[in-house]
């Protein structure tokens, strides 16, 4: 499927989640699988309403009513999580995959001090520490993201943005996770701010081993920081590839028109867009997705949806011209 | 639309109620002479039967037509007083919030302060200076006059967190003068709160009006809800043991506040979409 | 010149009375001028706390300039009489960064377009009026009758966005002040809005500020840029010069910060210095970049640099270029061409 299947730490097998909506069934993720190997650093890239950010929430079976995982199954290390009921759940989050939710250095408890909130995660997991042994393992943990000591006695409000989102990874790295689920991590900060908080995160990953997933629509980040790249387009994974095949040589057209759409810093009056507009979830076009708005649609496109064609190491594309 | 009345069990539980004493009173008036609610109009002290199905007082009222007359002059004076108090308070509160300032500060003093002092106090001391008895519509007017300092606040919070809104400045930038941005822009995402806010103004004008009459300051001729009270008090009816009298009364306020606070509680619903049932 | 729009010394210092908040300088005094004859685009470049933003406002007549002037038609801006004050709301108008705030749920989508309309007087009847605002709709690439009657939620972002770009360009203005029109809107729709914004400049000649802290889309678009830090304007010019020999060392941090689509990783840490403080005050003294710039030297710590006039048309605010000459008053209008 994608990275050997004995080595993935985790493996997210022909997912799908829907939602109920009183004008009929939303698929907001159709039919996802991909691998993840320890250490590995994956992109999930794709516009609003690809369903990405449902798809980080779905790993951690995080979806609440009205929607709900109706197909497929995430496996970590082997392990179909299927099988646990809401408490194994409870004691995975955050100890074995951790989630840096988007927006979540404007969702630190303001009245709380950052210690305070870092002890509260790991003592939530059942660790309980003596105040000597909380307070250098929180010392430990700040300094590991680039913080100095005493952020642990500040509040939120009293830290810059990058400042709150390095915090933010502090608390999901305190229990040493496999994997770190990052969704939109840097997309309130300025660029140099972001350059900062993204080599902080590469750098806590390759410390602890971790394989890291990161949700998000800058292609130019994901090219500077991910190993392998997964294009989401209507709910579902429409490509896989490393990094540098994405971009010198990629095979489905919307993948193409994103890189297209960049603006480049090379020469002026490049920028260009992708015509038309993405496809709402509950009124899907026949056929491919993407049809309407790609170049190359074939009548076979406009009746038949692609499959998704695994294209051997870890690749994978679906569209009926690749 | 009635299918949102379905999803809100609320709204449509409180309009019932509130229908059904409507009903009660149109009904009724085609059933007894209304006439009959002055005293000495039938024998006293009769309990239930056929001829007065709810019975008579001691100063010889059937009391099925007082009643029949009362309830709608005590929702008279609810709706009166209600209505005057946020209407004032709206208007003091859109200007207070959108132009801030020395305005502001001054609107938002007088209220805090009014509402540091206990309103019944001051509406005794009103409605005992008034000399000889009240009419009803005086009686609106005396409870009006203390209506609208909540209001004015509470709307005054709304209209802050609006003012706010993208859609404002875009409507300053579009050359729109400030009476016509609160008249147009900020008012009409305002019109569920308000509603809300006005039931509980009446809710509150009539639970104010009721306590005043009960203590014998509200308008002595008329057959309202609360003069019935205030006459069974007077008359000892518990102790005599003249259930009917004051069981009739005690029913239908009991009717009016929960509709009213059910018909709140499925307008809060509305003003704020977050606590919607899910479909 | 025949500068509409001037800023003469304009800055902004918010908060510092007796019980308010901590004193920030939000802006320093910045003089430039918008010459109805030669419209051109103009980027504004900074992170968040630059004063871009309040920059904007200041042109806009939101927020009251604490020193300075802003200067209408040569008038004070903050002394316009009833007349003159509608003409620069129709002159100087607005595309804001929030797609979804912009508009009142209440009414349909319409409303935006035919309060302005109406209230600038843009065509003697409705139905003249009804086909300005269908023109606009198709100048900026929409459809009307698939825009026109619709409620805000019915739409997406990006035609949204694009309804506000019509708007503007339906009062005619001299400038447009563009704050991060498109930072909220998909990347495949930006380089359509960003594109209706440029014919907006060629076509109708129409003066846009734009807003951003995403350089590359600013380098796209602009014909000018003014990079700001920290309440100053640090560099000003032509925008091809500036992107591609940086002078000043903030622009140089800013534009190696930027992830490139590329197959070589060059993206390298480069620095790593304290967080920047998070408001400016009269105390601080010298540049204050200081702290974090790799170039610093004494008197950087000492003195604070002054607006240069560089060769190739660009104005510097560095130590680094103190023996080129300062611009003339402080006026950015003339490398603003």
């Amino acid at each position: 499927m994608n990275a050997p299947a004995h080595a993935a730490i985790l493996r997210v097998s022909r997912l799908g989640v829907a939602f109920d909506h009183p004008l009929g069934l939303v698929r907001a993720v159709d039919d996802v699988s991909f691998s993840l190997a320890p250490g590995e650093r994956f992109g999930l890239a794709g516009e609003s309403g690809s369903g990405k950010s449902t798809m980080a929430l779905a790993i951690l079976r995080m979806i609440r009513p009205p929607g709900r995982i109706d197909a497929g199954d995430v496996f970590l290390d082997g392990a179909p999580l299927s099988r646990l009921d809401e408490e194994g759940m409870r004691a995975l989050r955050l100890a074995a995959i951790a989630l840096v939710p988007q927006g979540s250095m404007n969702s630190l408890n303001p009245v709380a001090r950052i210690g305070r909130q870092i002890e509260d995660a790991y003592a939530d997991h059942g660790l309980k520490l003596t105040r000597a042994e909380s307070a250098a393992r929180i010392g430990a943990l700040l300094q590991t993201v680039g913080l100095p000591e005493q952020v642990a006695r500040m509040y939120p409000h009293e830290l810059s943005g990058g400042m709150k989102q390095r915090a933010c990874i502090a608390i999901a790295i305190c229990l040493s996770p496999k994997v770190i689920i990052a969704d939109e991590p840097t997309s309130a900060l300025d660029v140099v701010v972001q350059r900062q908080v993204m080599e902080t995160l590469g750098r806590v990953q390759q410390q602890l081993g971790a394989a890291i997933i990161l949700v998000g629509h800058d292609l130019g980040l994901m090219a500077q920081f991910v190993d392998r790249l997964g294009i989401m387009y209507a709910g579902r994974l429409v490509e896989v590839a490393p990094i540098a095949r994405i971009i010198t040589a990629p095979r489905h057209p919307y993948t193409r028109a994103l890189i297209a759409a960049l603006p480049s810093l090379e020469q002026r009056g490049t920028l260009q867009g992708i015509p038309g507009l993405a496809p709402l979830l509950r009124d899907l076009p026949p056929g491919c997705a993407f049809h309407p708005r790609c170049p190359l649609a074939t009548e076979r496109c406009r009746a038949e949806r692609p499959a998704v064609r695994e294209m051997g190491d870890g690749e994978s594309v679906a569209c009926h011209l690749a | 639309m009635f299918r949102y009345l379905r999803r809100n069990p609320s709204l449509s539980f409180g309009a019932t109620l509130l229908l059904l004493l409507l009903a009660f009173v149109v009904i009724g008036n085609f059933l007894v002479d209304t006439e009959d609610a002055r005293p000495l109009s039938v024998a006293a002290v009769q309990p239930p039967s056929w001829q007065y199905p709810l019975g008579t007082d001691r100063q010889g009222r059937d009391l099925f037509a007082v009643m029949v007359a009362g309830t709608p002059l005590t929702l008279r004076i609810g709706f009166i007083a209600g209505f005057l108090g946020v209407g004032i308070g709206a208007v003091l509160a859109f200007i207070a919030a959108y132009y801030r300032g020395w305005v502001d500060a001054v609107i938002r003093g007088i209220a805090d302060i009014g509402l540091t002092v206990p309103g019944l106090l001051v509406l005794i001391i009103i409605a005992v200076s008034v000399k000889g008895s009240l009419t009803v519509d005086q009686m609106a007017i005396v409870v009006a006059s203390l209506a609208w300092l909540n209001p004015t606040r509470t709307i005054r919070a709304q209209v802050l967190t609006l003012r706010e809104r993208g859609y404002v400045e875009m409507a300053r930038l579009s050359g729109m003068s400030g009476p016509a941005i609160i008249l147009f822009e900020l008012m009409p995402n305002l019109l569920p709160y308000l509603a809300a806010t006005l039931v509980n103004a009446v809710s509150s004008a009539i639970l104010a009006s009721i306590g005043l009459e009960v203590l014998g300051l509200g308008p002595l001729e008329a057959p309202t809800l609360g003069m019935t009270l205030y006459w069974v008090n007077y008359n000892a009816a518990i102790l005599n043991g003249w259930w009917w009298w004051w069981l009739a009364p005690i029913v239908i306020i009991v009717i009016v506040f929960l509709g009213l606070f059910f018909l709140t509680v499925g307008l809060d619903e509305v003003a704020n979409p977050r606590l919607r049932q899910q479909a | 010149m025949s500068a509409f729009l001037e800023l003469r010394g304009a800055g902004k210092v918010y908060g510092g009375g007796l019980m308010e908040r901590a004193r920030n300088i939000a802006l320093e005094p910045v003089s430039l001028a918008f010459d109805a004859s030669r419209p051109a685009i103009t980027a504004v470049v900074g992170e968040s706390g630059s004063g871009k933003t309040t920059l904007a406002r200041v042109l806009l007549g939101l927020a009251r300039a604490s020193q300075g002037q802003v200067l209408y038609q040569g008038q004070d801006v903050a002394q316009l009489k009833r007349a003159a004050r509608r003409d620069f709301r129709r002159d100087v108008q607005a595309v804001f960064q929030d797609p979804y705030g912009v508009y009142n749920p209440f009414y349909r989508v319409d409303h935006v377009l035919t309060v302005p309309a109406r209230n600038f007087a843009i065509a003697p009847n409705a139905a003249q009026r009804g086909e300005r605002i269908a023109q606009a709709l198709r100048a900026v690439g929409l459809r009307p009758e698939e825009i026109l009657g619709r409620y805000p939620h019915q739409l997406s972002g990006g035609q949204r966005q694009r309804i506000m770009v019509a708007r503007a360009l339906l009062l005619r203005p001299r400038l447009i002040v563009a704050d991060e029109p498109v930072s909220m809107v998909d990347a495949s729709l930006r380089a359509t809005i960003l594109a209706s914004l440029r014919r907006l400049t060629d076509e109708f000649g129409i003066a846009i500020l734009y807003i951003t802290h995403d350089l590359a889309t600013a380098y796209q678009v602009s014909d000018n840029i003014l990079v700001m830090y920290r309440a100053n304007v640090v560099e000003a010019g032509a925008v091809e010069p500036i992107v591609r020999a940086p002078r000043h060392p903030y622009t140089r941090l800013l534009i190696s910060a930027i992830p490139r689509v590329s197959t070589t990783r060059d993206w390298s840490t480069g620095e790593t210095a304290p967080p920047r403080a998070m408001v400016n005050t009269h105390a601080d003294t010298g540049c204050r970049f200081a702290d974090r710039c790799p170039a610093a030297m004494d008197i950087c710590r000492r003195e604070t640099p002054t607006l240069r006039l560089l060769a190739d048309r660009r104005a510097v605010a560095c130590h680094l270029d103190a023996d080129a000459p300062p611009l003339p008053e402080g006026n950015l209008a003339p490398v603003l061409a």
